[in-house]
């Protein structure tokens, strides 16, 4: 196969500029498979984060030309003919080249507040396989962060940052706030402090997810709604989850939990 | 214990102890397939067709499913394998084979540990996970990992908490000792002239495949050793470029060390097992000994460096708990 120019973001926190390596590819390879031979050969101090090489752990995030990707997801051969530009998440602070500091995510995740259950009810908790999997879309999640890296709210608006949890955890929270075993009311801090309405519906974030979780149709669009539903009252926010709880009888539910 | 497999498990293998057990009597009655055998039986049976000249184009074997579940239980049930072979490969499982080949999937042994506080012979060191042997004896059950962590980790966690609280925490440190690893660590940086880290890594990972893989001979593991002396005075001569921030070739140079260490353990413990016991598998004794079912190899290195020599001990295994003991009988 023909060789292919990589041009590569290299540098850190002070600076950097790009730098091309043309270097060999074999039938098959991924992004990932050019930079770690990169490595190996003329580069051995390029930068890069990655773990499974499987699209499951959501450590090697990138931009490849452009466009944010996972670098082990993405074939060289579904690439447009020509260079290929690689270049860390433009969102987070450079460490160096390609890698990122991400804990801004981590430091949203610890705003989340958990899942608070009733007390256990005789018999132990008892949960539909339907509720099971509402949540389970959501739970497939590889905090690649690739979302948060696209969405034009804190990309183009650094001092947002504060103010907004973003895709990867709006979906965390409409994951907690359609759980039938959770009592805990989170609308006012998602109105308040965590910026659900600085989203406009784009989309972005959609687009770019590896696990092609529905964000917007599915988590955004329902958060929002919830967060206008009966103008916070609390009784009738209660009423909805005791609803959704009690509406299916034991009988009428296919799949019972394993014991 | 066939009570204490999960619903799902059983409506694929057997539903009842006696559809299971007239499995391994006769392969061909019950559910089970028997592609489901454990994973040494498995990857011995794939190295064994290839070998024959039986393999797939790329040197593996041809794994199934399409013909045997439906495209929509195929998505279901292996969402991250359908979508890994689509995306990869071009490959989509619900319609065609796939092409599969062993690989190394977990380490059996590891650090020895006191099993009540996760310590080591090192005072004041506690390993717990896939770093600690003993757990899974010569074959891993599928699983079995995760919950060793969650168990494990736990009792490594209470066990340091509790050194730290009987106050005899260590230990003398030796400025010496300090200084001397931290010149180790940075030779590698500040050598003009020398070898890619990248470059003896491959090498000592298509060493280690070739003869200390699947099917070990007494011959080859010799052999490796010997090799492995000689990746030993090419790792003190590795040279890296670039800054201390987050440098991977530098990150490998500190790692090749060690990578050595296990595989000098590895290797030497291969030679000195002359039976077959699960994940080991020797060419040249195939059978499983029960003198060799009495102990492991406990090793240990003579000088406390990285390349010291290294020496085996027969360490007897320890009776079986008696709450343990009662457990088994329950089961048969
Ligand atoms: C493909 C595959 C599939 C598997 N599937 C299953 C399964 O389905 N069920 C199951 O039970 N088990 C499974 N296993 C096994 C299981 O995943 C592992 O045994 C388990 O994750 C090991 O966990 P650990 O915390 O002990 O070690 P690791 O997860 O390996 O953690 C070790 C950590 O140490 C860090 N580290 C290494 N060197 C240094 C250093 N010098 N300084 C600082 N940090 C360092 C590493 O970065 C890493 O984070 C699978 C394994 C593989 C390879
Ligand atoms: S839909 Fe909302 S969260 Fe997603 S990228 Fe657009 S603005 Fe951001
Ligand atoms: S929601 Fe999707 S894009 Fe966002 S972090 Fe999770 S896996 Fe990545
Ligand atoms: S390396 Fe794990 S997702 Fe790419």
């Amino acid at each position: 196969m023909a060789d292919v120019t990589m041009r590569i973001w290299r540098g850190d926190a002070t600076g950097g500029d790009f730098e091309n390596y043309t270097i060999s590819q074999n039938e098959g390879e991924v992004v990932l498979d050019i930079i770690h031979r990169i490595q190996a050969t003329e580069a051995p101090d390029l930068a890069c984060r990655w773990n499974c090489k499987a699209g499951k752990c959501g450590s090697c995030s990138a931009e490849i030309n452009g466009k944010p990707r996972l670098m082990c997801m993405t074939r060289m051969d579904d690439l447009p003919e020509g260079t290929v530009t690689v270049t860390p998440m433009k969102t987070f602070p450079i460490i160096r080249d390609l890698v990122t500091d991400v804990s801004f995510n981590f430091e949203m995740a610890k705003r989340v507040p958990a899942l608070l259950p009733p007390p256990m009810p005789e018999g132990g908790y008892r949960m539909f396989q339907q509720d099971v999997e509402r949540g389970q879309e959501f739970r497939k999640c590889i905090e690649c962060f690739m979302c948060q890296d696209v969405c034009h709210v804190i990309r183009d608006h650094e001092e947002n940052k504060v103010n907004y949890a973003g895709p990867r955890f709006f979906i965390r929270y409409a994951e907690l706030e359609m759980h039938p075993l959770d009592t805990n009311d989170r609308r006012e801090l998602l109105k308040e402090e965590l910026g659900l309405g600085y989203c406009n519906i784009t989309k972005c974030c959609t687009e770019v997810c590896p696990e092609h979780i529905h964000i917007t149709d599915n988590a955004i669009i329902p958060l929002k709604e919830r967060v206008v539903d009966a103008d916070y009252d609390p009784v009738a926010w209660l009423g909805r989850k005791i609803r959704r709880r009690t509406k299916k009888t034991a009988a009428e539910a296919s799949v019972q939990p394993a014991p | 214990m066939f009570n204490y497999v999960p619903e799902m498990f059983r409506a694929e293998t057997a539903e009842t102890e006696e559809e299971g057990d007239k499995w391994y009597d006769d392969h061909t009655a019950g559910r089970r397939p028997p592609e489901l055998l454990p994973r040494d039986e498995v990857a011995r049976a794939i190295n064994t067709e290839v070998k024959a000249g039986r393999g797939s184009p790329h040197g593996g074997v041809f794994l199934d499913i399409a013909s045997r579940r439906t495209p929509e239980y195929i998505r279901r049930r292996l969402p991250s394998m359908y979508h890994q072979f689509m995306e990869l490969a071009g490959v989509d499982i619900t319609r065609e084979s796939m092409e599969i080949g062993p690989t190394c999937h977990y380490i059996m042994g590891g650090v020895q540990v006191i099993a009540d506080s996760a310590a080591t012979a090192v005072p004041g060191l506690f390993a717990a996970g896939e770093a600690a042997g003993g757990l899974h004896g010569a074959n891993r059950l599928g699983g079995n990992s995760l919950s060793d962590l969650v168990v494990f980790g736990r009792r490594a966690g209470m066990g340091a908490a509790e050194y730290i609280e009987a106050g005899d925490v260590a230990t003398s440190f030796n400025m010496e000792e300090a200084e001397a690893a931290v010149k180790g660590a940075l030779d590698p940086l500040n050598r003009e002239e020398g070898e890619n880290p990248y470059t003896i890594q491959h090498d000592l990972q298509e060493m280690m495949q070739a003869l200390v893989g699947i099917i070990r001979t007494g011959p080859e593991l010799e052999e490796a050793k010997d090799k492995l002396d000689e990746f030993t005075e090419r790792v003190k001569n590795i040279s890296v470029k670039g800054a201390r921030a987050y440098n991977p070739g530098w990150n490998l140079a500190t790692d090749l060390p060690s990578m050595l260490t296990v595989s000098r353990s590895t290797a030497l413990a291969a030679s000195l097992r002359k039976e077959s016991r699960g994940g080991h598998t020797r060419e040249d004794y195939p059978n499983p000994d029960p003198e060799f079912a009495k102990f492991n190899f406990a090793l240990s290195s003579d000088g406390g460096n990285w390349d010291s020599p290294i020496s085996a001990a027969q360490s007897p295994l320890l009776p079986l708990p008696d709450e343990l003991k009662a457990l088994l009988e329950e089961a048969h």
